[in-house]
């Protein structure tokens, strides 16, 4: 029933080799509508596969529920639903990354359902690009920056305000952003 | 090693003493009254007892008083922890067979040195 | 040797607020008139521990006044004076301020309360009057003021030393003495004359043997005697010095510096004695007045532990080694290739024992959370004592049921509640002496407080044989405060729910003890709050009778659990009263929406639970499913679901600990297929639902 990930495999292991120096950092990859985002390995608890969730009344859709995650209770977030994009029917590769984070001081514990996991690779801090500019409506606080992992785009997110906000980019934006993001990367390519 | 049997009902003193006399490198066994030190004393041979006065269920001075008609604590030295500096509580102690006395507060430096002062 | 001292203060402090408890119940169980002895030991005991304990630890503060105490306890004991009421008064003032004490010393403050000042004066002044045969006790001269003696200068002494008879028999070694001699200088030993009996009648545990000592020393009288000082009664000893022949000279300026003793006595007692006066003309008032300021409104450093018998925790260990057989038991079957029918028995035995120790764990960790309401129990009979003597009331507090376990987290909780509604038993429940002589009762009144298990509930009974509730002017006053219609009339019991209701207070003057603001609602909402309920039964001029039901821990609740379509709920089971089909023709429906249903003589407003949690559900409508009756503040409610499910016992996770707080949701719990359900915290749902005043309702 629960297909639990017990080790994070990497795909394709570019970049584990790299040094472990201090000024790099490891990120877990994961796939969503067709993006890849990045999240700090360190925050990473644990993969589980998508189970059935206990609804909790009047909350946020993109709040699926709680789980029992032996024995504690761990609310578990719909990332699609989270950033405004079209729902999916959760399917086989469906997983649930269990983050550790702060918000407001206090250790939380929380799921996020994303559509598959990828990838695990270091990223020199200095390969960390700043996102860009959206003007002052669009908060994107929750994006840390862009790197390029071979000759993919990855977008990597500051899980803590990403959780921790109350409001965040509407799907519109959202996809403007992506739009925008891709632009460059195609650039990186042809150059 | 010198066995020393410790006697007081307060487990604060009791642990400031044994604690300072096994420092110093005694052999330290506790009791927390006289009914108990009693019982201990006879299971083993103690070169030294050392007890509070004031003690419910059975005091010190009982305590004297029966260690002194055991035959293995006719001569054995027993010395009381007492915050009774009058003459009337010493001489008391004195004729139920008490060795001596230490006067109540007394620092780890006193305490070592009457120990030593009984047991040469 | 260094010993740092400080590693015993916590244990001292523990000891010495066990022994201040101690002194206070039996100060309180005390008849002062004809004091049990062994009572008046046990308090001396514990006054004179506390002395030792922080003289030897260096807290003055609390040696020097529990000196004081010591002193007084000393001659009651003995019998050299009489107990009064004013003694128990003093002590028991005492209790408290050396609790504060204590406080301070832990948080490693200064304590400067006036009341010490005012009670040491208080104290000194009792002792200074004396004994009731002796004259003014001597100064104690002892008080530990250890002079440092000088050095004299190089003195040849010569001791003669005849040891007494028994001296050997008290385990004194006249070569020990000798020993500790020879430290102090240039010691020479000779046997002196002596007589020893017919050779028959020599005793070989009797010492007949006299000596002379020579000693070159520069230690001054004092210190040789100290040799000598526990068998000087005994023996007879005696000195002679002349100056040592060699090097003296250089030591003449140093002569042996004899302070005079001038004792700071009589100063003192020429101060106390002013305050004497002082004291005598406002004593009444200090009755009053003398109250420790309460030293918790800084909050203690609460270090939460718990004390747990060792009885409990072998039996853990018994359990959790009946576990690991069984562990190793299913292991086996395990490692088989195959299970055939043989092992496929004892692994459902095995599985059968597991949740049986399971089950019994569980039972005994609950266990370790556990302690006698005694720990909540113990502070009422100063309670009561202090107001009853301040409301001029007689009153004989009972304590039932001292040893009923309850969970300490509850028992925290509980106890601010029971004070307030003992309180309000002392000030509005119990009458005056001469009211209760007029009614034909005993002047003494009588408040109870009782426990007792009653299936997975503690109940806590606090019952008075006072006035009981006037009713009529409950309901006076609920008129006019508009909380009941004017043509409205109640039944007994529903006045006696009055009294529970926000800003409901009888006293028509505010006295300082029940009226202070906080009601019986919010004695009721701290109940609630943690799962429990409350109760009142009044008897007019008879007495009455508050019941409080509490769940015995707040980590379990009993439950019930329902469906709301294809959702879990669980709903606390002390919460429900009755669950029904309602028939159409005693459902009716509001201008606003809201929905009645007549239970007997009762109208409920019903909640539909789909409805404030957005779910889908089978029934829509009341008459399509179950109503589940439950207390909401005291009111019944009715709950539309969908279908009653097992009642069982679940263990309360938060939702808060990586979510937020869920209005209508107290929290959740882990069902046995390892699924979670949210438990329904029934009075959030009727705010939810917007129920705020259900009197109108049914009007």
């Amino acid at each position: 029933m629960t297909e639990q990930i017990q080790n994070v495999q990497p795909q394709h292991d570019h970049g584990m080799k790299q040094d472990n120096d201090e000024d790099s950092q490891q990120y877990l990859t994961f796939i969503m509508a067709n993006e890849e985002y990045g999240v700090e390995i360190l925050s990473v608890q644990e993969i589980r596969g998508w189970e059935s969730t206990t609804v909790i009344p009047n909350a946020p859709s993109h709040v699926k529920g709680v789980i029992n995650l032996r024995g504690t209770i761990v609310p578990i977030i719909d990332l699609r639903q989270r950033f405004g994009i079209e729902v999916l029917d959760y399917g086989a590769t469906t997983v649930v990354i269990v983050v550790k984070v702060a918000i407001a001081n206090e250790h939380k514990v929380i799921g996020i359902v994303v559509d598959a996991v990828s990838d695990v690779f270091s990223v020199k801090n200095d390969d960390v690009r700043d996102a860009p500019n959206f003007g002052e409506d669009t908060d994107l606080s929750f994006i840390k920056g862009l790197t390029n992992a071979g000759e993919k785009m990855v977008i990597l997110l500051d899980i803590n305000m990403l959780l921790g906000s109350e409001v965040l980019p509407e799907a519109e934006q959202l996809s403007n952003l992506i739009n925008t993001l891709d632009a460059p990367q195609q650039q990186a390519v042809n150059a | 090693m010198k066995k020393i049997l410790a006697v007081d009902d307060s487990a604060s003193m009791r642990q400031m003493v044994c604690f300072t006399l096994k420092t110093a490198g005694f052999d330290v066994t506790e009791a927390c009254n006289g009914d108990e030190a009693l019982k201990v004393a006879q299971q083993g041979e103690y070169d030294l007892v050392i007890s509070d006065v004031n003690m419910p269920i059975m005091d010190g001075l009982t305590l004297i008083r029966n260690l002194r008609t055991l035959p293995n604590y006719k001569f054995t030295p027993l010395l009381m922890l007492t915050t009774e500096s009058g003459t009337e509580k010493k001489q008391e102690g004195r004729s139920a067979g008490a060795t001596g006395w230490i006067v109540k507060p007394f620092n780890p430096d006193q305490l070592l040195a009457t120990v030593r002062k009984v047991l040469g | 040797m260094e010993i740092d001292l400080s590693q015993f203060s916590q244990v001292f402090f523990e000891e010495s607020l066990e022994g201040i408890d101690v002194m206070e119940s039996e100060l309180l169980n005390l008849d002062v008139n004809n004091p049990d002895e062994e009572a008046i030991n046990t308090i001396f005991r514990a006054a004179h521990s506390i002395k030792g304990g922080s003289a030897t630890f260096g807290f003055s503060q609390v040696a020097n006044y529990t000196h004081l105490l010591e002193t007084l306890l000393d001659e009651i004991r003995d019998g050299r004076r009489q107990m009064t009421n004013e003694h128990q008064d003093m002590l028991l003032l005492s209790v408290d301020l050396l609790r504060n004490m204590f406080d301070a010393l832990m948080r490693k403050i200064d304590f400067d309360d006036p009341l010490l000042a005012q009670l040491e004066k208080q104290f000194t002044i009792e002792i200074a009057k004396g004994t009731k045969e002796a004259a003014p006790e001597e100064p104690d001269s002892s008080n530990d003021t250890l002079v440092e003696q000088e050095a004299t200068g190089l003195l040849h002494w010569a001791i003669d030393f005849q040891a007494g008879i028994d001296i050997l028999r008290c385990g004194n070694d006249p070569y020990l003495m000798f020993n500790e001699l020879r430290q102090l200088g240039e010691l020479s030993v000779s046997l002196a004359e002596h007589s020893s009996p017919e050779f028959n009648d020599i005793d070989p545990e009797a010492c007949y043997l006299n000596w002379r000592l020579e000693l070159i020393t520069d230690q001054p009288l004092e210190r040789l005697k100290e040799v000598f000082e526990w068998v000087e009664d005994e023996c007879t000893i005696n000195y002679s010095s002349s100056p040592a022949s060699d090097d003296n000279s250089e030591r003449d300026d140093e002569l042996p510096n004899i302070e005079p003793d001038e004792a700071t006595i009589p100063q003192e007692q020429q101060g106390s004695e002013t305050v004497l006066s002082q004291l005598e003309s406002n004593k009444v008032d200090e009755a009053q007045e003398l109250k420790p300021k309460a030293v918790s409104q800084a909050k203690t450093p609460e270090t939460s532990s718990i004390r747990v018998s060792i009885d409990k925790i072998d039996l853990l260990i018994n359990m959790v080694g009946e576990l690991v057989i069984t562990q190793a038991m299913l292991g086996q079957i395990g490692q088989q290739d195959e299970i055939d029918e043989e092992s496929l028995i004892s692994l459902k035995q095995g599985l059968e024992q597991l949740a049986t120790h399971t089950r019994d764990l569980q039972e005994s960790v609950m266990q370790i959370r556990m302690l006698p309401i005694s720990f909540a129990f113990n502070r009422f009979p100063r309670l009561v004592r202090d107001i009853g003597q301040q409301l001029g009331k007689k009153v004989n507090l009972v304590l039932k049921g001292e040893d009923t376990e309850l969970d300490k987290t509850v028992m925290e909780k509980i106890v601010d509640p029971m004070v307030h509604l003992v309180r309000n038993s002392l000030d509005h429940g119990l009458e005056t002496p001469e009211e209760r002589l007029a009614k034909g009762k005993s002047e003494v009144g009588t408040i109870t407080l009782n426990a007792f298990h009653q299936g997975g509930s503690i109940i806590i009974e606090i019952i008075d044989d006072g006035a009981g509730l006037d009713t009529d002017r409950i309901l006076r006053k609920a008129r006019e405060k508009g909380l009941v219609g004017q043509e409205e009339e109640l039944s007994t019991e529903a006045i006696h729910k009055l009294i529970f209701k926000p800003g409901f207070s009888t006293a028509d003057a505010v006295s300082d003890l029940s009226g202070r603001g906080v009601g019986m609602d919010v004695v009721r909402r701290n109940i609630n709050e943690l799962n429990g309920s409350i109760e009142l039964k009044s008897t007019q001029d008879k007495g009455s009778r508050f019941t409080i039901r509490l769940p015995l821990t707040l980590a379990i609740l009993d439950g019930q659990l329902i469906r709301v379509g294809r959702h879990i709920y669980v709903v606390p089971l002390v919460s429900i009263h009755e669950s029904l089909q309602v028939e159409p023709n005693k459902i009716n429906r509001l201008s606003d929406g809201h929905e009645l249903i007549q239970l007997r003589n009762e109208y409920l407003p019903v909640i539909k639970v789909y409805q404030e949690f957005c779910h889908t559900s089978d029934a829509k409508e009341i008459k399509d499913g179950l109503v589940m009756v439950v207390d909401s503040n005291n009111e019944k409610i009715g709950l539309l679901v969908d279908e009653l499910l097992s009642q069982q016992q679940v263990v309360i996770k938060s939702l808060e600990d990586n979510y937020n707080r869920v209005p209508g949701v107290s929290g959740a719990t882990i069902l046995g297929d390892g699924t979670v359900a949210l438990i329904i915290d029934v009075t959030g749902l009727v705010s939810m639902a917007g129920i705020t005043n259900m009197k109108e309702h049914a009007a």
